[in-house]
C-alpha cells in the first residue's frame, strides 16, 4: 500500500464515521448533542493540527543546534592539513 | 580538537570501508577531507580506500587528486572520474561499481560533514549490525553551523512535512553522510530513479520499505568554507516533486 492510499484511506475512515454521528444517515437514533459536537469536528482538526505543526515547526526551527565548536574545530583541521600536506608537496593552485 | 577517543586496540575482522566522495569544483576542499580521512583511519587502524569520482571540474579538481594519489597511494586514493557533470546520484552508482569495501561511506567532498563522526556512524553500525546507518542533524546533539533563519525554517519544515507524509522511521532524509553495507547500497541503487536531495530521500525510504534496518548517529553539518553550492535555485521546486512522487510510488 503507497502512503498515498493510506492516507486516502485513513481520511475516509474518519469521513464515514462523522458521516455517520453528524448527520446519521442510518437512523441510529444519535443523541442530538452528539450531532451537534459532532458536526464542526473536521474544521477543529485541521486547524489543532495546523496549530500543532506551526508549533512543532517554530520549536524546531528555535532549538535547532548552532555547532560553533565544530566550526572552530573544523578551522584549525584545515590549518594543519594545509600545513602538512604543503610539507607533502602537494600544490594547491596549479 | 576535542573530544575524540580512539580506542587503541586493532579491529582485525576483515571488514573494508569504501568512501565514496564525489566532486564538482573540489580543489580546495579534496586535500582537506583526504588528509583528514587518511588521518583518522590510519589511527582507527580500519582498512579502507577513498575513491575519487570526478565529473570533469573545470577547476581541476582531478590534477589535485592526482597529486593525493601519488602522495597517499593508489591503494588508497582510488580515481573514477567522468568527462562530464553527470550528477550525484549517478556519480554514487559509478563509485560503488569499483568499491572493493564490503561496508561504503557516502559523504559531500565539501567539508560540511565532520570526518570524526565516521566512527559513530560506523560503531553504531556493528552495535545494532545496522544495514544503513544515517548522521542526522535534527537529532540529539546535531545540528548547523551557518545557516539563517529561513534556511532553518525551510530545513525544518520540509522536514516536517516529509516526516508527516512519509512516516519514514528516519529524522534526516536529505542528509549524505551515511554509512550502508555495499550489498545493501547495491540493491537500494538499482530501484532509485530520482536525483540531487530527492535520491538521498528516495535511499533511506525504500531502504524501510525493503525492511532493511537503519540506525541513525547525531551529526554536526558546517557549512561549505570553500567553493559554490551546486544546488540551485530551483532546490525547493525539485523537493516538492520528489516528495510527492515518493508518497505516490513507495
Ligand atoms: N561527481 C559529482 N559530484 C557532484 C555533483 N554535484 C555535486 N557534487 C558533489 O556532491 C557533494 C554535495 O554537493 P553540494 O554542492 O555541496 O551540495 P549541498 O551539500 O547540498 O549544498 P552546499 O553544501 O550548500 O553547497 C559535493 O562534494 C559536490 O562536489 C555532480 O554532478 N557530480
Ligand atoms: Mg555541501
Amino acid at each position: 500500500m503507497t502512503k498515498l492510499m493510506e492516507w486516502l484511506f485513513g481520511i475516509s475512515v474518519v469521513l464515514a464515521a462523522w458521516v455517520l454521528v453528524a448527520f446519521d444517515p442510518l437512523d441510529l437514533s444519535v443523541p442530538h448533542t452528539y450531532r451537534e459536537v459532532a458536526w464542526p469536528m473536521p474544521l477543529y482538526l485541521l486547524v489543532s493540527f495546523g496549530c500543532y505543526s506551526l508549533a512543532t515547526v517554530g520549536y524546531r526551527v528555535a532549538t535547532f543546534n548552532d555547532c560553533q565548536e565544530a566550526a572552530r574545530e573544523l578551522q584549525g583541521q584545515i590549518k594543519a592539513a594545509k600545513e602538512d600536506l604543503r610539507s607533502k608537496g602537494l600544490k594547491m593552485c596549479n | 580538537m576535542s573530544a575524540r577517543k580512539t580506542s587503541r586496540s586493532k579491529p582485525n575482522n576483515g571488514d573494508k570501508y569504501s568512501v565514496l566522495l564525489p566532486t564538482y569544483n573540489e580543489r580546495e576542499n579534496l586535500p582537506l577531507i583526504v588528509w583528514l580521512l587518511v588521518k583518522y583511519f590510519d589511527e582507527s587502524g580500519y582498512k579502507y580506500e577513498i575513491i575519487v569520482i570526478d565529473d570533469g571540474s573545470p577547476d581541476g579538481t582531478l590534477k589535485v587528486a592526482e597529486q593525493l594519489q601519488k602522495i597517499y597511494g593508489e591503494d588508497k586514493i582510488l580515481l573514477r572520474p567522468r568527462a562530464s557533470k553527470l550528477g550525484l546520484g549517478t556519480a554514487y552508482i559509478h563509485g560503488m561499481k569499483h568499491a572493493s569495501g564490503n561496508f561504503i561511506f557516502i559523504m559531500d567532498a565539501d567539508l560540511s560533514h565532520h570526518t570524526h563522526h565516521v566512527f559513530p556512524l560506523l560503531r553504531k553500525q556493528k552495535e545494532g549490525d545496522y544495514d544503513l546507518v544515517s548522521g542526522t542533524r535534527y537529532r540529539g546533539n546535531g545540528g548547523v553551523y551557518g545557516w539563517d533563519l529561513r534556511r532553518k525554517l525551510i530545513s525544518r519544515g520540509a522536514n516536517f512535512l516529509t516526516q508527516v507524509l512519509l512516516r519514514p522511521g528516519a529524522s534526516d532524509l536529505t542528509g549524505s553522510f551515511r554509512l550502508y553495507k555495499k550489498k545493501v547500497l547495491e540493491c537500494l541503487v538499482e530501484r532509485c530513479v530520482s536525483k540531487g536531495y530527492v535520491f538521498q530521500m528516495e535511499m533511506i525510504v525504500r531502504a524501510r520499505q525493503l525492511n532493511y534496518t537503519v540506525g541513525e548517529v547525531p551529526i554536526t553539518f558546517v557549512d561549505r568554507v570553500y567553493g559554490e553550492s551546486k544546488l540551485g535555485g530551483n532546490e525547493i521546486v525539485s523537493f516538492v516533486k520528489g516528495l510527492l512522487m515518493l508518497f505516490v510510488t513507495t
